[in-house]
């Protein structure tokens, strides 16, 4: 890439502390437990890009959300936002201004509002917070402005969350997260608790702040459909690790890696297009134990000795050793 | 044809609370037959799972089967007395719910769930129930059933727990299951193994299912028919294959159109413009009439009933020869 990426993550790490309490470790011997939820994560964002993490449940798409905007220390790895580290100590002004420019859309809109505030405080809020705005006349008028980029009516603020649908609330949490003049939305399974036809409603609108705005997102979302829908870049991510990633299309049109295969392959589709499976096998391991070597060895098909022994590095946009020996064909059929 | 194993005729559900009495399921009509998925589909709030229950007789109060009947393979099941029901429930119409971790009791193991399942649909011995138990658990999927029989429900993953609620299901041989929402708990790669479960089990005992979802892909992956369920009504039912590539209510082409697909690229998605009406606030005439792009006066004021139109039934006065309407759609 020949532009300054906007958002640089760089191997990223996250163990949590899973042990049993400290009197029964003593008591019953046993060692110190961690799960790593995330392991080595890289990637980058350009300014105006939408860039998804797509996984099954366990995979670690949402510590890396978190750690991202800063809700969640990274145990190792920093996130550069603009050129600024977020994880070094000196830039603390300038971590600070970066800060207003970074929020987070939340998947259940039922649970991220307050349902006792009305919604135009809820909206206020990252006004008041960073102090954007002194007079509350032009805050007043600011978040009607809000409210109507997002699709609602300015009286809409007068209303408490449980007077709206999901949609609805959903869209009062998008305001929220424009309210600081945000650029960079961090949006954790935006419209998994949604309906279809709601999901659409806010997919587009999603798309249309985006070229209005200019903004850059990072989406989290477990569906394939979705992803393809609003992602220009696409990192899957399997136990901790990214296992492929790459321009959308491409990941789509040409998967590399036996997981990506296996995912696309399992999701229905209403195109009916009458395509041949490949059975699925497996679950997700316990990512407290993971398999050694490639932590996708127990499902693969094509799995050998090495994958059980030594962990693939992420190169040419995919982690497998069995593409990189070429023992596994990439599909070329265009 | 042979007789369907479920037939429903003009189902009402009615709940009676204190600002009125609120009309769940409005008048639906639909037969399944032997060996047949029927999916029913809609959005929160449209009735899928109201009827699901309604058809197995758990409405509970302050719910009430307001009108209309329910035959399970000719003989009439919404009006048999509590204790009836309850012997036909389980033993000839399985359920299959969301969540496989609240419909098992988390502390019996499975075999003593399975076998005592099994032992109050059939007359086997303990020990033949168990060896059934365990045929069932290997038929669904589950590795080492021998071994694994005698684990609790914690001990179990998300979808190996849904594959032991299916074999729970399947105890008596039921003629009909009612799956609500099977998968929607489960990861994509899980749910795509539960669906093949449930087609092969449909395929080889013959067994009728009515699957209940949201989510159009397991639908159009599973399903022979589907019927598109709007503020308790059926707004369109048909072979899966028509209704998902040539939806002809006006709130079906907007469901189809609504969801992002992997295999074609989209600008916008088409958006249904509102949400589902409130069962307190339904709309007269058409409920769909508020967010409809081709409504007409008709529409407000009289309800459109089911019309015949080639293979799909389709309640919308648009397919209505009769009706002037302002001008064809395409």
């Amino acid at each position: 890439m020949t532009e300054r990426s906007y958002i640089e993550v760089k191997d990223l790490r996250r163990l949590f502390d899973v042990s049993k309490p400290w009197l029964n470790r003593v008591l019953e011997g046993g060692e110190k437990q961690y799960l790593k939820a995330v392991d080595g994560v890289s990637f980058s964002i350009a300014k105006g890009e939408t860039f998804a993490l797509v996984g099954e449940s366990g995979s670690g798409k949402s510590t890396v959300a978190r750690m991202v905007v800063g809700l969640l220390p990274p145990t190792d790895g920093e996130v550069v936002i603009d050129g600024v580290s977020m994880s070094s100590r000196a830039a603390l002004a300038e971590r600070q201004r970066l800060r207003r420019r970074i929020q987070m859309i939340f998947q259940d809109p039922y649970a991220s509002l307050n349902p006792r505030w009305q919604v135009d405080r809820i909206v206020a809020e990252p006004i008041r917070a960073f102090r954007l705005i002194e007079r509350e006349k032009e805050i007043t008028d600011r978040v009607g402005e809000l409210l109507t980029l997002v699709g609602l009516h300015p009286a809409d603020g007068k209303k408490y969350p449980h007077e709206f649908s999901g949609g609805q609330r959903q869209r009062v949490a998008i305001a929220r997260a424009l309210a600081s003049n945000a650029e960079f939305i961090v949006c954790d399974e935006p419209t998994s608790a949604l309906d279809v036809s709601v999901q659409a409603q806010i997919l587009n609108l999603m798309r249309d702040l985006q070229d209005r705005l200019g903004l850059t997102y990072l989406l989290i979302s477990h569906n394939l459909a979705v992803v393809r829908h609003m992602a220009s870049r696409i990192g899957v991510m399997y136990l901790g690790r990214i296992v492929e990633i790459s321009n959308g299309r491409e990941l789509f049109a040409h998967p590399k890696h036996p997981y990506t295969r296996m995912l696309l392959d399992a999701v229905p589709d209403v195109g009916m297009t009458g395509r041949q499976r490949i059975p699925v096998s497996g679950e997700i391991p316990n990512p407290i134990s993971p398999p050694s070597g490639c932590t996708f060895n127990p499902r693969c098909p094509f799995a050998n000795e090495r994958c059980r022994a030594e962990i693939p590095p992420l190169l040419g946009g995919v982690a497998c050793h069995a593409i990189h020996e070429g023992r596994l064909a990439v599909d070329a059929a265009a | 044809m042979a007789e369907p194993v479920l037939s429903v005729r003009d189902l009402r559900v009615e709940f009676v609370t204190r600002r009125g009495i609120l009309k769940a399921i409005d008048g639906i009509s639909f037969d399944i037959a032997k060996g047949e998925v029927l999916g029913v589909v809609g959005e929160s709030g449209a009735g899928k799972s109201v009827t699901g229950s309604a058809v197995i007789g758990l409405i509970d109060p302050p719910g009430r089967i307001a009108g209309g009947e329910v035959l399970l393979s000719g003989m009439r099941i919404d009006n048999l007395p509590p204790e009836e029901m309850r012997r036909v429930r389980g033993k000839r119409i399985g359920m299959i719910f969301q969540d496989p971790l609240t419909s098992l009791n988390p502390l019996y193991r499975v075999s003593e769930q399975l076998v005592e399942t099994i032992r109050t649909h059939t007359n086997l011995s303990a020990s033949g129930a168990r060896k059934r138990a365990i045929d069932l658990l290997a038929e669904v999927g589950i590795p080492a059933p021998e071994r694994r029989i005698d684990s609790y429900p914690h001990e179990f993953s998300g979808g190996m727990r849904q594959r032991v609620v299916i074999a729970l299901a399947l105890c008596a041989e039921p003629e009909l299951i009612i799956a609500d929402e099977p998968t929607t708990a489960l990861d994509v790669s899980v749910q795509a193994q539960i669906i093949s479960l449930l087609k092969r089990l449909g395929r080889e005992h013959g067994t009728a299912i009515m699957l209940v979802t949201h989510d159009m892909g397991v639908i159009a992956e599973t399903a022979d028919r589907v019927a598109v369920m709007y503020a308790g009504r059926i707004a369109e039912i048909g072979p899966v294959r028509d209704v998902v590539q040539n939806p002809l209510h006006p709130y079906a082409k907007g469901l189809m159109g609504a969801i992002p697909s992997l295999e074609s690229e989209t600008d916008r998605l088409v958006q249904i413009p509102g949400s589902m009406p409130r069962l307190s606030a339904i709309p007269p005439g058409c409920p769909f009439n508020p967010r409809c792009p081709f409504v007409f006066d008709r529409c407000r004021v009289e309800r459109p009933e089911p019309i015949q139109h080639s293979e799909h039934r389709v309640a919308c006065h648009l397919y209505d020869e009769t009706s002037a309407r302002p001008e064809a759609v395409a």
